[in-house]
């Protein structure tokens, strides 16, 4: 594994998006992509186009919503922004992930001292 | 832990998967808009994305490269944004559907074909289904109709009267049931046409019957205009009151509601209206199918004392009361009933026997509408199976395609559900036409008068139906489609791809599969033959059964007279006679009070200066007549004579008895001359007549005697007469003869006797005909399923025919081939059918009469007739195939 990027679990793409327009306000697609991109370090695997997908099932479950709009150098663009359902949402999965994110270090941190032995 | 809440995360809240599920089924109606929405919307993505690198300082194609990568493959983001966004099964299926519909289209013979064979199928279930529903097993249209019990007694000869209860019976178990919260009853025997609605032109001939107060509380039904009787108004001398059934109303009154309050001429007596009860209540349909009532009447009990057993009585159990506890209460209460309170000597006590009111309206017809079920199930069957055949040969005709299908990438199951689909569509064009006959046929049924089974003025299409008819679709348009979809998933892609068609035989397997279904097919319509044959050669026994008496050329009319004391009734009844006998193609005329297999009413018979055990003697029918009656009616006299006008009010009393009285009675004596104990008189035996039918036409006749008019109190008076010309042209003579003498007399209808006994045969005749249709399209279904298969191999061996016949096979040789080949599918299948039907007929056999279930004439018939039909079904492409030009068909390939 070369260059070993990391696959996204079914549904962290959602919320990596979810929680970019939270901390960023109102962004567009591309934007959103790079965002992303950049903060995971380049880390992740990501065809840029399967955001688009991630914004159409957050936008049909209400969390986000979008609309035209110019960009800062005129250009046409959808901008998305975060509705309160969204961010309530966000809080919730968030505190899931850092539980889950909590629990599977401890684990895997006992595996580690078992291995010792 | 936190696998407890590790699903948390995923599961949204319910208003958001909600709103996820709407969006998308929007945004499956609007699609562009949305394509479009999102192709600019890649465009300015990518746009961003290629102005970006370009600032890096790629060249502008590595610019627009690096973004594409980048951004991924924008047919198939495309497709995902689709699914993701939209319902992509129902997009599958609009497009298997307009797959579906154009292919259905060039194939137009064949799609009407399926469609009119499926049609005739479920319409023929849907309709029975109603019947069945409204039958057996929807409630009866009462408020809970569960607590609903009809009280009859144990008795089981004597009709009516044997089944009913005096008044100060009735009155006495009112009080002292303890498992009824009420009972109530109406009077048992009234006639059709036994009041005379006046004021307006001629007086109307119309039926009412009499009911206590509390009838409609107890059933629990409201009248739609006014209100029901109280009990002030069924007291002796109370003001008479009447509630009018909704057809009359609507018929004589127009719907109007005005004309409660209203007093209209019943009879000469002025009666007023109090309400009309709801159109949902039809007497007839629950009490006694096949009549009709137009008003009701209360009850006067106080007047009915000392009438003997007159009242059928109807109770509603307390809650909680179980119909064996309430029949336990019963057993001991009914016992000590009275009979009369001011003559105790007359004895009392009844054996009472209670039947929940669903059993008592349709208990005895339950096994022949499971039985009609059954038939129409098969026919389903056989519908499934022959359209399951076509589709097979259609499959094959169409493999090529499917196969090349395939191989462009369509997955297996998504040319299963195409063909599903296919099967679905036509299964539904199937059920809407089906749900077309079978509307037509419920709106016949509920509307004819002629039928004499309970409850079916109440059929509809209702929602029952409906789902049912869904059902019914989906199950066939599966079934059917099952077959060859199976069949195309298990094909072999190569296979189909390299067979070159016409020229060889097909693959054996293909052909065993239809081979199979054809057999099963004649095997299900041998077992509807067979059921069919025993039901008609039943019903033709019935036609042949010895009624006693000669309906053929015998007509009746109700009549009229005015006299008060018997005197003057013997001389209006003669002068009537006298009147009618001199009319032209009069050849008999005659007076009775009942007439068979009508109404009837039963006393008791006994020889004078004997003791019988109890039991011994049976409830005896009784007919008050004129003399002519016995021949009018065609009744044999076996011994001794008919009555006379001698036989008069002050002459010695007399009766004639009927064979079965005689031999009981005077066994191994003459019976004339002997005397007889009816009602307390002595009576001398005249003369002996033959059994007569008298409640039912299969039934036992039972005891009936006749007593003469001048000596006895008929309860009414049907001139029956026999003629020479057809009874229609005699109508208008009878009538007019019958207004000079009684200006009064109502215009009664002028039936034959005919039509009494059609009645009472009309439930038999109604099963025998619908499985008999039934059967004839197996037949028809059946010998279509072998036709098909056979013309459709002859068709795929055309070219292997003109090869044999080239080698110097003669035509008949070729045509024997292929008959021999039909016949032996036949054979199978009636060998296989007889089987079955063999078992099956034993389980129809309490429905038969005079006939065997393994009557043999039965089963050789139908074997014959299905054989001759598959016969002629192979004969036609086996001619075909004989006309083969070989040169022909060895070109053409």
């Amino acid at each position: 594994m070369g260059d070993s990027k990391l696959d996204l679990l079914q549904g962290t793409l959602d919320l990596m998006v979810l929680q970019t327009l939270a901390a960023m306000g109102s962004m567009h697609g591309y934007g959103i992509a790079r965002r992303i991109e950049q903060v995971s370090g380049e880390e992740v695997l990501l065809n840029q186009g399967t955001i688009y997908a991630s914004l159409v099932r957050l936008q049909q479950r209400g969390w986000i919503q979008g609309k035209w709009g110019t960009s800062e150098n005129n250009r046409k663009a959808k901008f998305y922004s975060i509705t309160a359902a969204g961010r309530k949402q966000l809080a919730a999965d968030a505190a899931y992930w850092e539980r889950l994110a909590g629990v599977m270090g401890r684990v895997l941190a006992m595996q580690d001292e078992g291995g010792g032995q | 832990m936190t696998g407890s809440r590790g699903s948390s995360a995923k599961t949204h809240s319910v208003s958001a998967s909600l709103r996820r599920a709407l969006n998308r089924l929007r945004s499956f109606f609007r699609k562009e808009p949305l394509d479009r929405d999102f192709n600019e919307e890649m465009a300015s993505h990518l746009d961003m994305a290629i102005e970006e690198n370009l600032q890096r300082g790629m060249p502008p194609e590595e610019a627009r490269r690096q973004a594409l990568v980048r951004f991924g493959g924008t047919q198939q983001l495309r497709e995902q944004h689709r699914e993701t966004r939209g319902l992509p099964w129902l997009d599958m299926l609009t497009q298997d559907l307009r797959f579906t519909l154009r292919t259905l289209r060039r194939d137009r013979g064949f799609t009407l074909v399926a469609v009119l064979i499926l049609g005739l199928g479920i319409g023929a279930n849907v309709a029975v289904f109603s019947v069945v529903n409204t039958i057996l097993l929807r409630p009866l249209p009462f408020h809970q109709p569960k607590q609903l019990v009809r009280i009859l007694t144990k008795k089981d000869t004597g009709g009516e009267s044997s089944q009913t209860f005096s008044a100060d019976a009735t009155q006495a178990l009112q009080r002292q049931t303890r498992s009824f919260q009420s009972v109530t009853g109406y009077f048992a025997f009234t006639a059709s046409d036994n009041y005379k609605l006046q004021g307006k032109g001629e007086p109307l001939p119309i039926s009412g019957l009499n009911v206590m107060g509390n009838f409609f509380q107890t059933l629990g039904v409201q009248p739609v205009v006014g209100r029901v009787f109280t009990d002030e108004e069924c007291l002796k001398n109370s003001r008479p009151v009447v509630l009018l059934s909704y057809p009359f109303w609507k018929r004589q009154f127009h719907s109007d509601p005005q004309i409660v309050g209203q007093a209209i001429n019943l009879s000469g007596t002025p009666v007023t209206v109090i309400g009309v009860l709801p159109e949902s209540f039809d007497f007839g349909s629950f009490f006694s199918p096949g009549t009709k009532m137009d008003i009701y009447v209360p009850a006067i009990l106080d007047d009915m004392r000392d009438w003997g057993n007159t009242m059928a009585l109807v109770g509603r159990l307390k809650p909680g009361i179980t119909l064996e506890q309430a029949q336990a209460e019963a057993d001991i209460l009914f016992t000590r009933l009275p009979f009369n309170l001011r003559h105790p000597e007359y004895g009392g006590g009844y054996a009472g026997r209670l039947l929940g009111m669903k059993d008592y309206v349709s208990g005895k017809l339950r096994r022949s509408l499971i039985v009609l079920w059954c038939a129409v199930g098969l026919i389903l069957l056989i519908v499934c199976v022959n359209l399951s055949n076509l589709l097979l040969a259609r499959t094959a005709a169409r493999s090529k395609e499917f196969a090349m299908r395939s191989a462009l990438g369509a997955g297996r199951w998504r040319l299963v559900r195409q063909l599903l689909t296919e099967s679905l569509v036509l299964a539904s064009a199937g059920a809407l036409l089906g749900l077309g006959f079978a509307y037509a046929v419920i709106h016949d049924l509920a509307h004819q008068g002629s039928i004499a089974l309970p409850l079916l003025s109440q059929i509809h299409v209702d929602g029952s139906v409906l789902a049912w008819t869904i059902l019914i679709a989906v199950v066939c348009g599966v079934l059917f489609g099952l077959a060859p979809g199976l069949r195309m998933a298990g094909g072999n892609l190569q296979e189909t791809l390299k067979d070159s068609g016409v020229g060889t035989s097909e693959g054996r397997q293909h052909e065993r599969l239809r081979n199979v279904l054809v057999i099963s097919e004649v095997a299900l319509a041998c077992v509807l033959l067979v059921g069919a044959g025993l039901l008609l050669r039943s019903f033709l026994r019935v036609l042949d059964i010895d009624l006693g008496f000669h309906p053929s050329r015998a007509a009746a009319i109700q009549v009229e007279y005015d006299a008060d004391t018997s005197e003057k009734r013997s001389a209006a009844l003669q002068e009537i006679l006298r009147r009618i006998q001199a009319l032209p193609g009069i050849e008999a005329a005659g007076i009775s009070d009942v007439l068979p297999l009508s109404r009837n009413r039963s006393w008791g018979i006994s020889a004078k200066g004997k003791d019988y055990r109890k039991g011994e003697l049976e409830d005896t029918f009784l007919f008050v007549t004129t003399p002519g009656y016995l021949d009018a009616m065609g009744i044999r006299l076996l011994e001794g004579r008919d009555f006379t006008w001698q036989d008069g009010p002050k002459s010695e009393n007399v009766v004639i008895i009927n064979q079965t009285i005689a031999r009981k009675l005077w066994p191994g004596q003459n019976p004339v001359g002997q005397i007889a104990q009816i009602n307390g008189d002595d009576r001398r035996v005249i003369g002996v007549v033959a059994d007569v039918r008298e409640s039912s036409v299969e039934g036992y006749g039972g005891w009936q005697m006749y007593l003469p008019a001048t000596q006895a109190g008929p309860v009414g008076a049907e001139l029956v007469v026999r003629t020479s010309l057809p009874p229609d042209a005699l109508a208008s003579s009878v009538m007019r003869t019958l207004r000079e003498l009684n200006p009064a007399q109502p215009a009664t209808e002028f039936r034959t006797i005919q039509s009494f006994v059609d009645h009472a045969i009309s439930p038999r005749r109604f099963f025998m005909l619908l499985v008999s249709s039934f059967a004839g399209l197996g037949l028809l279904l059946a010998s279509l399923g072998i036709y098909g298969v056979v013309s459709y191999s002859v068709t795929r061996q055309t070219h292997e025919i003109g090869i044999r016949m080239a080698l110097g096979a003669s035509r008949a040789r070729v045509q024997t081939d292929v008959i021999r080949r039909t016949l032996r599918l036949a054979l199978i299948g009636i060998g296989v059918g007889t089987v079955v039907a063999f078992g099956v007929s034993r389980l129809i056999a309490s429905l038969l009469f005079g006939t065997e279930p393994a009557d043999p004439i039965t089963f050789a018939g139908m074997v014959l007739l299905l054989g001759a039909v598959a016969l002629i079904a192979g004969y036609l492409p086996a001619r075909r195939a004989s006309r083969i030009d070989p040169m022909i068909a060895l070109r053409t390939n």
